[in-house]
């Protein structure tokens, strides 16, 4: 079984590597921090934090938009590409079940973003402490947020398989990656921000919103790195849905939906006859 | 060993609709070890579903089948089994190479058989280039060297002649009858009845989803009774007067076309020749391949 997913993961990787998506997706992550990170350099001094936990705060909420942009395009193409081009129904005819197909698949890409991530907020996290100081605590911030971006990648990936199996074309399969993100990443903020602001601190905003809010693996990335530190979360302007939660809340469910989304991209493929 | 004779693949009573239109139906063949077998049938006749439902793709309405002993999608069945798709791709950013590498893991074959491999389909000078640089053809035959890979009972090759220019197609057959002479059972599934289909040992052919034959080719032309045809070139009288004598259809001034069945073949020809200089030249021609299939795949040979 192993044998087989590893042969899985090295072709995907060869892919990844081939098709530059690895170096693509490395560039976007280390320009986008080190710009955010550059950029936040001056309302240091005002807050009273180093400048890396101003940078940790940037490029978490830079992560909450880039991570499973990133993660999706890669993910999208994984069934409904092996569909068109007829390779799924060859691969399958061979000794490897579908659970191990796309076992190999997530492997790969998952080290693909893993390695991005870990590079583009390192790098940026690295000048932030060059430039401006860093200590023990916005060192352990920055480690949290690449684990946490590496989690929620892994959430986003799982989904765009499940989108993959599901849309049965390439080109459905894009548009339907993208309306994922567009609903789990933009509106469904912008809903729950209606929601409050209608609720006007009522019961809503402090008993259900939290945990509506947690239940959204991109939120749930948000809260937990906002949760993690107290000065993660003042540079970041967070901390009352996270003091409503209890500690467990946003970490379950990140660790769950990376586990559901590829429970669910299974099902999918399971029903699809190539 | 196993008999060579017991079939390596058997199909039983086999059934399969889709959305309440039946596919196949009551579908029984066997293919022994070492053997060729053609299947043939028009586009929708139900030979990819056949195939589908050997590989373990999609699962019967009704009926049995056994893959080298082995319930289709097995792990012994798909060991078992070679596969060449009709169309088949492969990403563009990989190199033939690679692909062929990874099959090989899969089949958990030693990876020191692909580069004889690719020199045997012919792809070593473009072993290490990327696929999407590849033509066709070329890609047609990686298909074919992956459903070389390891000694595998059953082979499946669903039309493996389209998109072949002639010499890949010769260089195909040779690959067949390789295959069969180590003891794999050959499928090859085909819209038409050509020269490879010819060079089986047995043509199955199947007609909206049921078998309709399943022979050798000369048990098929025995069985379709198709006529002869001959044309005949007149002598300076005329076909007129070859067409008083013989019947048949006149073609134009000096030309005449005859049918007559197989077994009056030798009659006819006396009856020709004693005509003696009315005929300059007799042509025969016995039914074509084409002729005979369609006898069979269209409702024309309806039984």
């Amino acid at each position: 079984m192993i044998r087989r997913i590893l042969a899985v993961t090295r072709l995907e990787l060869g892919i990844l590597r081939r098709n530059r998506w690895l170096m693509m997706a490395t560039a976007m992550m280390t320009l986008f921090a080190l710009a955010l990170t550059l950029a936040g350099s001056a309302p240091t001094g005002s807050l009273g934090v180093d400048l890396l936990t101003v940078s940790v705060a940037s490029m978490t909420t830079l992560a909450v938009y880039l991570v499973p942009f990133i993660a999706l395009m890669m993910a999208f193409d994984a069934v409904a590409g092996e569909v068109e081009r007829g390779t799924l129904g060859l691969v399958l005819t061979y000794p490897l079940t579908r659970g191990e197909l796309l076992a190999g698949k997530f492997l790969a890409q998952l080290a693909a973003l893993a390695f991005a991530t870990l590079v583009g907020f390192g790098a940026a996290g690295a000048v932030a402490a060059a430039l401006g100081g860093a200590g023990a605590e916005s060192v352990l911030a920055l480690a949290r947020l690449v684990a946490t971006a590496v989690l929620l990648g892994a959430a986003f990936l799982a989904l765009g398989y499940a989108a993959s199996a599901l849309a049965g074309s390439a080109a459905g399969a894009a548009g339907f990656a993208v309306g994922l993100w567009l609903v789990m990443v933009v509106l469904y903020d912008l809903g729950l921000l209606g929601a409050v602001v209608y609720d006007g601190g009522g019961a809503f905003t402090r008993h259900v919103f939290p945990w509506v809010l947690a239940l959204n693996p991109a939120d749930a990335f948000r809260l937990w790195n906002v949760a993690g530190s107290e000065q993660v979360a003042l540079a970041g302007g967070m901390t009352g849905a996270a003091d409503a939660l209890p500690g467990w809340a946003a970490p379950l469910s990140l660790l769950l939906w990376p586990l559901a989304g590829l429970a669910l991209a299974r099902a999918a493929l399971g029903r699809l006859e190539p | 060993m196993s008999d060579p004779t017991d079939p390596v693949l058997t199909v039983a009573d086999l059934s399969k609709s889709y959305a309440g239109r039946e596919v196949l139906r009551d579908l029984s063949l066997a293919v022994a070890g070492g053997e060729r077998v053609a299947l043939l049938g028009h586009n929708g006749a139900g030979k990819s579903t056949l195939l589908k439902l050997i590989l373990g793709l999609t699962r019967p309405g009704a009926g049995r089948i056994r893959v080298a002993g082995a319930a289709p999608g097995d792990a012994a069945a798909r060991a078992a089994t070679a596969y060449l798709p009709e169309q088949v791709a492969f990403h563009g950013a990989l190199t033939g190479r690679e692909q062929l590498e990874f099959f090989a893991r899969l089949a958990g074959e030693p990876l020191r058989v692909v580069g004889p491999l690719l020199e045997r389909v012919g792809l070593s000078a473009a072993a290490d280039r990327r696929i999407g640089t590849w033509s066709k053809g070329m890609r047609q035959r990686l298909g074919l060297a992956q459903a070389l890979l390891g000694r595998r009972r059953v082979a499946l090759l669903d039309e493996p002649t389209s998109g072949l220019d002639p010499v890949s197609r010769h260089d195909l057959y040779a690959v067949v009858d390789e295959m069969a002479a180590q003891g794999t059972a050959v499928l090859t599934s085909s819209h038409a009845l050509t020269e490879l289909e010819a060079r089986t040992d047995r043509i199955a052919i199947l007609r909206e989803g049921r078998l309709v034959a399943n022979d050798t080719l000369s048990g098929l032309t025995a069985r379709a009774a198709l006529p002869i045809r001959i044309r005949l070139t007149a002598g300076p009288d005329g076909a007129d007067a070859l067409q008083a004598a013989l019947g048949g259809s006149r073609i134009n001034g000096h030309a005449l076309d005859l049918t007559c069945p197989a077994s009056e073949k030798m009659a006819r020809l006396a009856r020709i020749t004693a005509l003696g200089g009315a005929v300059a030249d007799v042509e025969m021609t016995p039914p074509s391949l084409e002729d005979i299939y369609r006898h069979f795949a269209t409702t024309e040979g309806a039984p």
